[in-house]
């Protein structure tokens, strides 16, 4: 059982001795095994809410929650996937995916299975020994994902983690999500700008308005992804043909194109 | 300064260069501008140099300076690695430790490493104690400093994704902090060594009783200009082998990086 769990959470900071608000009174809860992802413009803070569940920032008011407990530093419970990998170069992606394990206090054969086994869930084999530098950008994206779920996190923190790749390796890396996240399911908080993306992966949508970023909407998509059965392609395309994918999209699109003529640019 | 040069200019002005400074130093002996006896030819010294392996002065051979010397200079510049690098490295880390440590550091550190001869001697002798304490007060602030710089610059991506998998501080220095500042403590290290090679040096100048810079100012007081320039020599020889050396554990050290 791990929720997250934002309530009023308004966030301030300063530029030149001047207050600016990015985020206000933001009350969300992510359940136990659901995926959440965020859309919003960019600057709308959604960014802001994934570091503080992560711990690595903190709200100017308000609590943030993950598993009823406030959250006041980082922990290998809450695993991030950055959107620059963050892959430590100097260390092997066996070594990359071991390094958070080792903090487990976890038995060495123990963290040698654990570690192969999520090297071969990442289709990852025969590159235990290589350099992230030596990777493709999906690749090493999978290392870090890889890494994120070998600590067997009670949630999972996406910041943006497909925004670097190119567009085929960004299908296939949502795909391999899906399937995961179906296999495997868990906390998740996905922050994206991507729209179909949100669709595709999440079980509701949270739409953010432009700074200071609030809550717009919440879109559940779980209940129509169910109703019309999208799990029965396995292809990102075939479920983006279809009529409620399409009509979802358009709405969210709408949603955010309001926010973005509200701004100066 | 102008644009680069072709290999080929370059080669070629370098051969001019040395070939010049050759002439000129000739020319000064056929011209009479110095006596001999000060003022020996390039050849005289080489043959100084080989003849110094075998015919001891000053009581040992140039090898026996040689190791003497560079026995000394391995216990300071360890030891101002052992303690300025993890010292460094931690600084970065711990805002309590910078802040204890920055101002005792930054006071001490302009002494001239021969400024600390007379102290040296007075508390540690001459034997190996005195020479070690003063190649590592030349040592030991690029070690410190660089390690330092090093950690404060990691990428502050890696120290989140650190974080966020739950390090604790001993293995974010040393597993993060410590590979992340690789290059930076690298280059510590040679500005380290070539400071601690020529704090040595200046220090066997004054209490030492072996090594290179006992050696030349030996040969100094026997008026023999060849011993001495031929030692000068071998000083900067070694130098150079020092650096060297750095240089090749930079590159195993960085083999599987980028750039």
């Amino acid at each position: 059982m791990a929720n997250i769990q934002f309530s009023d959470v308004t966030r301030i900071f300063k530029r030149d001795g001047k207050d600016f608000m990015s985020l206000d009174g933001i009350n969300l809860t992510v359940q136990d095994k659901e995926f959440v992802a965020i859309v919003g413009p960019s600057g709308c803070g959604k960014t802001t809410c994934l570091r503080m569940a992560a711990g690595l920032e903190f709200p100017s008011s308000g609590t943030v929650c993950v598993n009823n407990a406030e959250v006041v530093q980082p922990g290998p419970d809450r695993a991030v996937v950055f959107q620059q990998f963050a892959l430590f170069p100097w260390k092997s992606v066996y070594e990359n995916i071991d390094f958070g394990l080792r903090s487990k206090g976890l038995r060495k054969e123990e963290r040698h299975k654990l570690t192969m086994y999520y090297i071969g869930l990442m289709h990852l084999q025969g590159y235990e020994s290589a350099y992230p530098h030596q990777l493709s950008g999906g690749m090493q994206q999978r290392v870090a994902i890889a890494r994120a779920y070998a600590l067997d996190p009670k949630v999972l923190l996406m910041d943006e983690p497909f925004g670097a790749l190119d567009a085929q390796t960004r299908v296939v890396m949502q795909e391999e999500l899906v399937k995961l996240a179906r296999l495997n399911p868990r906390t998740v908080l996905f922050i994206t700008h991507a729209v179909e993306e949100a669709v595709y992966l999440a079980d509701r949508v949270v739409i953010m308005t432009s700074r200071p970023g609030k809550i717009k909407e919440i879109l559940d998509v779980k209940a129509i992804r169910e109703a019309e059965d999208w799990d029965r392609y396995s292809k990102i395309e075939d479920v983006m043909d279809l009529e409620s994918f399409v009509h979802l999209r358009t709405r969210i699109w709408k949603s955010l194109r309001e926010e973005h003529a509200g701004t100066d640019h | 300064m102008s644009k680069p040069l072709s290999r080929g200019k370059f080669l070629q002005l370098t051969i001019i260069g040395i070939v010049g400074f050759f002439v000129v130093w000739y020319a000064a002996r056929f011209l009479h501008l110095s006596p001999p006896k000060f003022l020996p030819m390039p050849h005289e010294v080489a043959a100084k140099f080989f003849s110094l392996f075998f015919e001891p002065f000053a009581g040992a051979t140039l090898d026996e300076h040689m190791l003497a010397s560079l026995r000394r200079f391995g216990m300071g510049f360890g030891l101002a690695t052992l303690v300025g690098v993890p010292l460094g490295l931690a600084m970065g880390w711990f805002r309590w430790l910078d802040d204890a440590v920055t101002p005792i550091f930054d006071s001490l550190r302009f002494i001239a490493p021969v400024a600390w001869v007379p102290f040296a001697a007075l508390w540690f002798g001459t034997g190996i104690g005195g020479p070690t304490l003063i190649i590592f007060a030349g040592a030991f602030p690029p070690c410190l400093i660089n390690a330092y710089r090093g950690a404060r610059n990691v990428d502050n991506v890696y120290l989140e994704a650190a974080s966020v998998l739950g390090i604790g501080h001993l293995r974010m220095i040393t597993d993060v902090l410590f590979p992340a500042a690789v290059p930076s403590i690298i280059a510590g290290l040679r500005i380290a060594a070539g400071l601690g090679w020529m704090s040595l040096v200046g220090a066997e100048l004054i209490v030492a009783s072996s090594g290179m810079g006992n050696l030349i100012v030996r040969a100094q007081s026997a008026i023999e200009t060849s011993t001495v320039m031929a030692g000068m020599i071998a000083i900067g020889l070694v130098g150079i082998v020092i650096d060297v050396l750095i240089r090749r554990m930079e590159r195993q050290l960085l083999k599987h990086r980028r750039g």
